[in-house]
């Protein structure tokens, strides 16, 4: 191997690794939040890419009836939460789903990539809330581990729309940017860098939503301790309902992305997601900056193993988990007792 | 005990229990007369006649079923197999798996390369199974079991994911186009290449394993499995080595599949990578999840759920949507939701509440011997050293939990810890017994010094402790509960119980139990769940369990809270009884007539510190105590 061919294998992985640490990140704000270890977002970013695909070709996906279904659904059942939380869901679960319906059916047809994007983001978003809503708030309280496996479970509940909806052929979502230029011997993709500019957005967006953003407040208060959050006033359901929305937010903007650098088909995003998770593990599923570091890691060695050993790609990924969780294991003291 | 029973607790008659809080006169009587019914804190009483007829079926049946449905039944005992596993593993002791099919795999290779290629007999390729998956088990059990639960699932989902794309890749394996023509089974003579043969094969295993399992947790070893669901720390403090043990729970849920995974290969007589998918392991998950996680029948209901509904399914929904792809698995996936949401404990107890409430059956499992042999006492001459503590200091972070605190507990000796709330009284009793090491200093605990020793090493020294916040598990019987305490008495391996070679010691430890639970005023109570029990007469339990560990010294954390007059009177003439057997106590309280009338010597803490150290009369006129208390005159 050249020293060519690893400055493009290198730039494929960190554009990889840019797409690992958005979900990484989306990861560790819905554990953090609600203990979820939220399997499905993977799925989400498949949607996303197949949505913005769809509209692309002048079709009004499946994903937006379901967003209609699902919503009306959340509406119908929004009064028996109380007078308080019925105009917020009128307008989360009746207008806005209208609203985009309808720039759907109006704007679909034009295939203006821009818009398409927009409107995808926009379609799948919704998502996170509407999972929280119906399959995690009703035993938000239960262990991390019977949250896990309604995790699981919920993944192949989105891989079988998933098929209903895209079919199993694959699609790419629009490049940002056809752009590309030379740097030496090396091709930049244009891309490649708008990949890690909407990375570096959305990070320094995130610190600013924590740091000064009251609802980003009150989700750090909720993830350092939930009851006390609680009894300051901080709404669980709300906070639960924020987080996933960053999260199906993150992941569909994620899909957005990577489907203009490889086509995917409906299942693809668990792959994708895992290896999220493998990044946000040797953050132990508490550090941002450890989780970066990882994703970018797991990104370049993943390139960089498609090369030398391309069967073996998945294997070599995983089994880097192995020294990360003996550190892990050696650092952590006596055995504690589990929330 | 016999010699000097204490008199019963009083209202501890299950008649008293019906009206137990304010206002219920318990009649002082009840105790007494209320006789015990016959013992055992047993899972599986009813388990072998049902496994008896469970053979008889499976002996049966195979012989007059249409072919297509001896596959079908082929496959809910392999499935079976494999979710027993993970009802040990999830159900029991708390953690989980998501690559369970990944060592169903390496089992079928073992035995598919070693039958067909090497030409060895199918005994050979069941030992190569089992050896190798027990192997992989036990060093990725090694690698998280001191994490929390959920990095194992999270991990599984790796390994599953690596071992399917490795049987898909190796080119030894044959990826895809799978390997055919395996062996059939045979022993010595005996061959089984007929299909009925297998399938009776397949579920005399489903028998054999299910009956190792139930007496599994019918002993010491399933007692302490059950602490490792939430209940490590008190695990752990009465001696269970809870890292050790979730391993080998992981171990034994690898060797089901292992067994599946060999009688699989034998029985389809062709692998490919397929069946061991990522997929294949989440419905071995979701068949215990549908069948439920607490109970061993859950995994053949929830097995025969899952692989009968998905033939159904792959019949009919294609009709319906005249469309083929994962739907089935659309469905599973939305019925495992709404059970999570709705019934977190599978549809075997909602089937099990169609049945009429059957009264307690006694149970005949365990003979007690009737008179229970005396446990021999820890002796201990009056007046000597137990513990002490050299200028033990805890930190948290920039917070001084304690500073410097010395003092020293001997035989025969009540000692009591007393100060405001947050004195540090709780973190000075964590240190004592090992769950945090100390920031500084260093304690001689029974004449050896020590910086820190984990909990484990101090309760097997002799040491043994309660709960500020009541540790038990709430829905096992009270003598389970106070079984627990027998840990270290206990010798028998996992093996052996297992194959119920460890029933006279059993019948020890929970004679022993039995006697504790007298002595304390808990023998008509021992059959309830301990969780029924109300909040005071647990940490009586928790006192009971303590003493089963034949302790030198006992650490009692807020005894008496929750306590009425009554039982409080009672618990103070118990510790009195120990003390005069030569124990020492440590106890922490806040009920000053209590402490002042039990304690030899008080310690008063305050802001961390020791404040003051003497006779109860002395403390209380102590000048620095009254401040504490009841806050300095300006």
């Amino acid at each position: 191997m050249d020293w060519f061919v690893f400055l493009a294998l290198l730039q494929d992985g960190i554009t990889t690794g840019a797409i690992y640490l958005l979900l990484a990140i989306g990861l560790l704000i819905v554990f953090s939040v609600t203990r979820v270890i939220f399997v499905p977002q993977g799925d989400l970013l498949a949607f996303g890419t197949l949505t913005v695909a769809a509209l692309q070709s002048g079709h009004l996906p499946g994903t937006l009836w379901l967003l209609d279904g699902v919503s009306a659904l959340a509406l119908v059942a929004s009064p028996l939460h109380g007078r308080r939380a019925a105009p917020r869901g009128v307008l989360s679960w009746g207008v806005y789903p209208l609203a985009v319906t309808g720039a759907a059916l109006f704007l679909a047809p034009r295939q203006v990539p821009a818009i398409s994007i927009l409107l995808a983001l926009a379609i799948v978003t919704p998502m996170g809330p509407l999972i929280w809503r119906f399959a995690f708030r009703p035993i938000a309280d239960a262990s991390v581990l019977a949250l896990l496996i309604l995790s699981m479970a919920l993944h192949f509940v989105l891989i079988g729309l998933g098929l209903v909806f895209f079919g199993p052929e694959e699609a790419s979502a629009p490049a940002l940017t056809d752009a590309s230029f030379d740097l030496g011997d090396l091709n930049v993709s244009g891309q490649s860098l708008a990949v890690l500019l909407c990375c570096a957005v959305l990070v320094l967006g995130l610190r600013w939503f924590f740091g000064v953003n009251i609802h980003g407040k009150a989700l750090r208060a909720a993830a350092s301790d939930r009851l006390g959050a609680r009894l300051v006033g901080i709404d669980a359901g709300a906070t639960g309902s924020l987080a996933f929305g960053l999260a199906s937010f993150i992941a569909a903007l994620a899909g957005v992305l990577i489907g203009a650098v490889t086509p995917l088909s409906y299942d693809a995003g668990f792959d994708i997601g895992l290896k999220g998770f493998v990044a946000a593990i040797m953050g132990g599923l508490v550090s941002y900056p450890m989780a970066a570091a990882g994703a970018v890691l797991v990104g370049v060695l993943e390139s960089l193993g498609s090369f030398w050993a391309s069967a073996y790609r998945e294997v070599i990924v995983f089994t880097l988990l192995i020294p990360v969780l003996v550190w892990l294991s050696l650092r952590s003291g006596s055995p504690e007792d589990r929330a | 005990m016999e010699k000097n029973p204490p008199p019963p607790l009083v209202g501890l008659g299950r008649e008293a229990d019906q009206g137990w809080g304010e206002g219920c006169e318990p009649s002082p009587a009840s105790g007494s007369t209320h006789p015990y019914p016959p013992p055992s804190p047993t899972v599986g009483g009813r388990v072998f006649p049902a496994i008896f007829a469970t053979i008889a079926v499976v002996v049966l049946i195979p012989a007059v079923l249409p072919t297509f449905y001896v596959t079908l039944f082929g496959y809910v005992g392999l499935g079976t197999l494999v979710a027993l596993g993970l009802v040990l593993l999830t159900g029991v002791s708390g953690q989980t798996s998501f690559g369970q099919a990944s060592f169903v795999g390496l089992a079928a290779y073992a035995t598919t390369l070693l039958t067909k290629f090497a030409g060895a007999p199918p005994i050979v390729g069941l030992a190569a199974g089992l050896v190798l998956t027990g192997v992989i088990a036990w060093l990725l059990g090694l690698v998280t079991a001191r994490l929390s639960g959920h990095f194992l699932a999270l991990v599984s989902v790796a390994w599953g994911i690596s071992f399917y794309s490795l049987f898909g890749t190796l080119p030894l394996l044959h990826g895809f186009n799978g390997i055919g023509d395996i062996p059939p089974l045979s022993l010595g003579p005996f061959s089984a290449a007929s299909l009925r043969v297998n399938l009776g094969v397949i579920w005399a295993a489903v028998a054999i394993v299910m009956a190792m399992s139930a007496s599994l947790l019918d002993s010491r070893i399933g007692r302490a499995i059950r602490t490792l669901n939430g209940a490590r720390l008190m695990g752990e403090s009465v001696g269970i080595d809870t890292v050790r043990l979730s391993r080998a729970v992981f171990v034994i849920a690898a060797l089901y599949a292992g067994i599946a995974g060999f009688l699989f290969a034998h029985f389809q007589r062709f692998i490919s990578p397929t069946p061991f998918s990522l997929g294949a392991s989440i419905d071995y998950l979701f068949m215990v999840i549908i069948g439920g996680a607490g109970s061993l029948w859950g995994a053949p209901v929830g097995a025969a759920l899952v692989v009968v509904l998905r033939d159904q399914f792959n019949d009919w929904i294609p009709r319906i949507t005249g469309r083929v792809g994962d739907f089935e698995l659309l469905v599973f996936s939305l019925v495992v939701i709404v059970l999570l949401q709705r019934a977190p404990d599978g549809l075997l107890p909602l089937l099990a509440r169609l049945k009429r409430p059957r009264p307690p059956q006694g149970e005949r499992e365990v003979e007690i011997p009737a008179e229970a042999p005396p446990v021999p006492a820890s002796t201990t001459t009056p007046g000597t050293e137990l513990l002490a503590l050299e200028a033990i200091s805890r930190n948290f972070g920039g917070l001084a939990a304690n500073r410097d605190v010395s003092f020293a507990v001997h035989a025969s000796e009540i000692v009591a810890l007393i100060g405001p709330n947050g004195a540090g009284k709780t973190t000075l009793f964590n240190v004592v017994s090992g769950v945090l090491p100390p920031s500084s200093g260093s304690i001689r605990l029974f004449g050896a010094l020590a910086r820190h020793r984990p909990p484990r090493r101090v309760a097997a020294l002799g040491l043994a402790r309660t709960f500020q916040h009541v540790k038990l598990l709430p829905t096992r019987s009270v003598w389970e509960n106070i079984a627990l305490g027998t840990h270290l008495l206990g010798r028998a391996s996992l093996l052996r119980a297992m194959l119920r070679l460890d029933r006279a010691e059993e019948a020890r430890l929970l004679a022993q139990a039995r006697a504790q639970a007298v002595r304390v005023g808990l023998a008509p109570v021992l059959h309830m769940p301990a969780g029924d029990l109300p909040l005071g007469r647990q940490r009586v339990v928790e006192i009971a369990r303590a003493l089963c560990l034949r302790p030198r010294l006992l650490l009692l954390d807020e005894p008496a809270a929750g306590l009425r007059l009554a039982e409080k009177q009672f618990l103070s003439m118990l510790l009195r009884q120990l003390r005069a057997e030569g124990m020492g106590v440590l106890l922490v309280e806040h009920d000053m007539d209590f402490v002042m009338q039990l304690a030899d010597r008080v310690v008063v803490m305050d802001f961390g510190q020791k404040i003051a150290e003497g006779p109860p009369e002395r403390v209380q006129s102590d000048p620095a105590v009254m401040e504490a208390y009841l806050g300095g005159l300006e």
